[in-house]
């Protein structure tokens, strides 16, 4: 064995970059071409109305820009502003009101309707149709009907409704104390139908054996929906409640629409101060916007990773 | 199987070259068919009636007839904080669009105008514009941005007449002072049980009115050293005009309870018979025919905004100018359209009656003589209304409160550093005072102020 044999035999790394060479071809063979070229509609409508926005975001938070020029480059000084803005407070409780109003009231309704109408033993899908009802009236349309049920004046629809058993009148959306809530209940009605319907979905999945073997063992209604409906509900209603969260959090249309983010802003949140930022002010408030936003969906990432991990174990059943 | 695959492949690669080309964008070269400049402009308000929208094609067509080089197309606009900033991000704007006067100085320091200086200056009238009105469209460096157009006017108070003889009020003898509305608030409230005052609390509208208030108690929301802005949110006679709305909600009952009235609703409501009193510009009238449908019957009256001490009647209005990303061609012919569509019923006798003719033959009738402000003079004016003195169809004589003094009253021009802005931190204030009997508004507008001060200071 000559030293040029040993250091022809003995070259690993040539041997391995030649083998790397073959890999495209390698991997075109295993039809990895056509894998892609079938993804590539896919990956390009992610890209461009997904992925791209969301790196333009990034980009915008740490720029300037009169929205005709080319932007200027400030660093953080957007998220600064953020953070300085004694709005921010505010925003960020109104959120989290939102959010509790929503969980507390909004959260049980439809779990409650679900089980209620899985009860049924007939025109269920009369009941079904009922509930989902509102979910098809476009969201504008649902909020504009209860703005005017909301009517302040003592002839408006709640108003008179109320006032016939001695309450009221109401400001409603007029007071800054019911405004958020009568928002809430606005929400609820509108969304209530969609998450029925899930419930409904999984509760199906429900082995009727199950229920034959709690009612030869005596067990109530009550202990029925307890020991079987909610264990096989369970996983459904990690993703819905993990959905309502990241949802409310989010609250733009009802604010929007309904008040505007009034009265003195006690309905505004946290995304209609990103619309407002943006789009309402003639100055230069886009980088701060975008800026907010940002962080509004590194903490939902954040609080969405914090709650699977610690609800992974529970919901491996 | 083999087939399957290629067809579903070749699919896949179709739908991305389709995708992919959807994306690239063309149009908006600015010219149009045959070599002519294509402009868009700015036309009505999106709730604007038929008989309006016929007037505005009429004068469209008069004036491509006029200039067969030019195709113009107008879009439904309104001036909204929202929609326009929305409209700049995207580079939607009309080629023509309107601003309000104070925003100019903004709009041009952050360069968002088109310089339409040497087009301006050619028109026959380029040197007689009322200075401190064309001053708001002049930038730092003395060119021309954007000049005053459509109206201006003085805040002033619009009334319900039928509403007052309702109540055993003379129709003729509006208030005059701010504890005159009051009373007769409260008069024609407890009367008709229809509230008789309102007052704009959404958005800038909001602050915009509470400031109209204040400077007509003799009180201004900004202060200029020559050097240095100052926000005086604080002022006491904005307090003065808070606690004069916390009076009518909470003491008398006789004020609106809505926090949720913008510019557009309040005329909305008011049209409606919801409300007897509320202040805006002089010029609301128009908007009232164009989009509400109120007639020279209908039981309308204006009257001047009452004022006390030094104080005067907050003037505003409306500019016109061209969007940046236009060419040459373009300003030259958007700034034709300015002269055709704003400007030269001012300034010629043909023009005016033109338009006067147009409106007043509309069905329904469009308003003309609504009392406004000299964009020039005021010999200019009332040479202008002597031209269409035929076709004037508004109930002048139940807008004597108002013509009778309007060239006599206080002007109190409005807030020039960021305005929009003062505007902002004041609305919820107001909407405090009308949604909470306790509001603390000395804490609210030291708040309001601190954040009005940063505003200014950029």
């Amino acid at each position: 064995m000559t030293t040029a044999d040993a250091v022809r035999t003995d070259r690993p790394p040539a041997l391995a970059r030649r083998e790397r060479a073959r890999t495209p071809a390698t991997w075109v063979r295993r039809g990895g071409l056509s894998s892609l070229v079938l993804a590539l509609p896919l990956l390009l409508v992610f890209g461009i109305f997904s992925w791209w926005p969301i790196v333009q975001a990034v980009v915008m938070s740490v720029q300037e820009t009169n929205l005709i020029d080319p932007p200027t480059f400030v660093g953080l000084e957007n998220f600064l502003t953020i953070f300085a803005d004694p709005l921010l407070p505010t925003v960020v409780r109104n959120t989290a009101w939102f959010a509790l109003l929503a969980l507390v009231f909004g959260y049980p309704v439809p779990l409650v309707g679900a089980v209620l109408m899985s009860e049924l033993r007939r025109r269920k899908g009369l009941y079904s149709v009922l509930a989902y009802l509102p979910v098809v009236v476009p969201p504008v349309v649902a909020v504009l009907l209860w703005k005017f049920f909301y009517d302040p004046r003592p002839e408006g629809v709640f108003n008179t409704i109320l006032g016939a058993v001695g309450l009221g009148p109401y400001s409603w959306l007029n007071d800054q104390a019911m405004a958020m809530p009568a928002l809430v209940l606005e929400a609820t009605w509108a969304a209530a139908g969609g998450t029925v319907i899930i419930y409904l979905a999984a509760l199906i999945g429900v082995p009727s054996e199950l229920y034959d073997a709690a009612e030869v063992d005596g067990a109530s209604v009550w202990r029925k929906v307890w020991h079987v409906t909610m264990p096989h509900l369970r996983g459904v209603l990690f993703i819905t409640l993990i959905l309502q969260v990241i949802g409310t959090a989010q609250v733009f249309l009802e604010p929007f629409l309904f008040t505007n983010g009034g009265p003195n802003h006690a309905t505004l949140t946290v995304m209609l101060w990103v619309y407002q930022l943006a789009f309402t002010s003639i100055g230069n408030s886009f980088g701060e916007a975008t800026a907010l936003s940002l962080l509004l969906a590194a903490f939902l990432a954040v609080m969405s990773l914090v709650y699977f991990r610690l609800t992974r174990s529970w919901s491996q059943s | 199987m083999r087939s399957s695959r290629t067809t579903a492949l070749a699919v896949a690669g179709v739908l991305s070259i389709g995708l992919l080309a959807s994306c690239s964008s063309d149009d908006a070269d600015g010219t149009g068919e045959g070599g002519k400049v294509k402009i868009t402009v700015a036309g009505l308000l999106p709730t604007a009636d038929d008989a309006a929208k016929e007037q505005l094609a009429e004068r469209v067509a008069a004036f491509e007839e006029e200039h067969p080089d030019i195709d113009v197309e107008t879009e439904d606009y309104e001036w909204k904080a929202s929609t326009f900033t929305t409209q700049l991000a995207g580079g939607t704007l009309p080629n023509v669009f309107e601003i309000p006067l104070t925003d100019g100085k903004t709009l041009i320091e952050n360069g968002q105008l088109a310089d339409i200086d040497a087009q301006v200056r050619a028109l026959p009238y380029g040197d007689d514009f009322n200075e401190a009105l064309l001053a708001n469209g002049t930038g730092d460096d003395g060119k021309v941005y954007a000049v005053p157009a459509k109206s201006i006017y003085a805040v002033a108070l619009h009334y319900n007449r039928n509403l007052f003889e309702q109540a055993g009020l003379d129709p003729d003898q509006p208030p005059t002072t701010w504890d005159e509305v009051r009373e007769y608030a409260k008069q024609i409230h407890d009367a008709t049980g229809v509230a008789g005052y309102a007052t704009m609390a959404l958005d800038n509208a909001g602050g915009w009115q509470l400031a109209a208030g204040a400077n007509s108690r003799g009180g201004v929301i900004e202060t200029f050293d020559g050097e240095q802005y100052t926000a005086t949110l604080d002022d006491p006679a904005v307090a003065e005009h808070l606690q004069w709305l916390h009076d009518l909600k909470w003491e008398d009952g006789s004020l609106l309870d809505r926090t949720d009235l913008g510019w557009g609703d309040i005329n909305t409501e008011f049209a409606a018979g919801n409300l007897a009193m509320y202040t805006s510009g002089s010029d609301v009238y128009n908007s009232l025919v164009e989009a509400n449908g109120v007639t020279a019957d209908w039981g309308y009256g204006l009257t001047a905004i009452p004022t006390s001490g030094d104080g005067g009647a907050l003037t505003g209005g409306t500019m016109a100018a061209v969007t940046k990303q236009s060419t040459d061609e373009q300003k030259d012919a958007a700034v034709k359209w300015i002269d055709w569509w704003y400007l030269s019923k001012l300034q010629d006798q043909d023009q005016a009656v033109a338009d006067a003719r147009t409106r007043a033959e509309a069905d329904p009738a469009q308003a003309v003589g609504t009392p406004v402000l000299p964009i020039f003079s005021k010999e200019n004016y009332e040479q202008s209304l002597e031209w269409v003195a035929d076709y004037v169809n508004v109930p002048l004589e139940d807008m004597t409160g108002y013509t009778d003094v309007m060239f006599d009253q206080e002007l109190v021009p409005e807030a020039s550093a960021a305005v929009q802005d003062l505007y902002a931190q004041l609305f919820p204030v107001v909407q405090a005072v009308i949604s909470d009997e306790d509001a603390d508004v000395d804490a609210l507008l030291a708040t309001a102020n601190e954040a009005a001060q940063q505003a200014i200071d950029g």
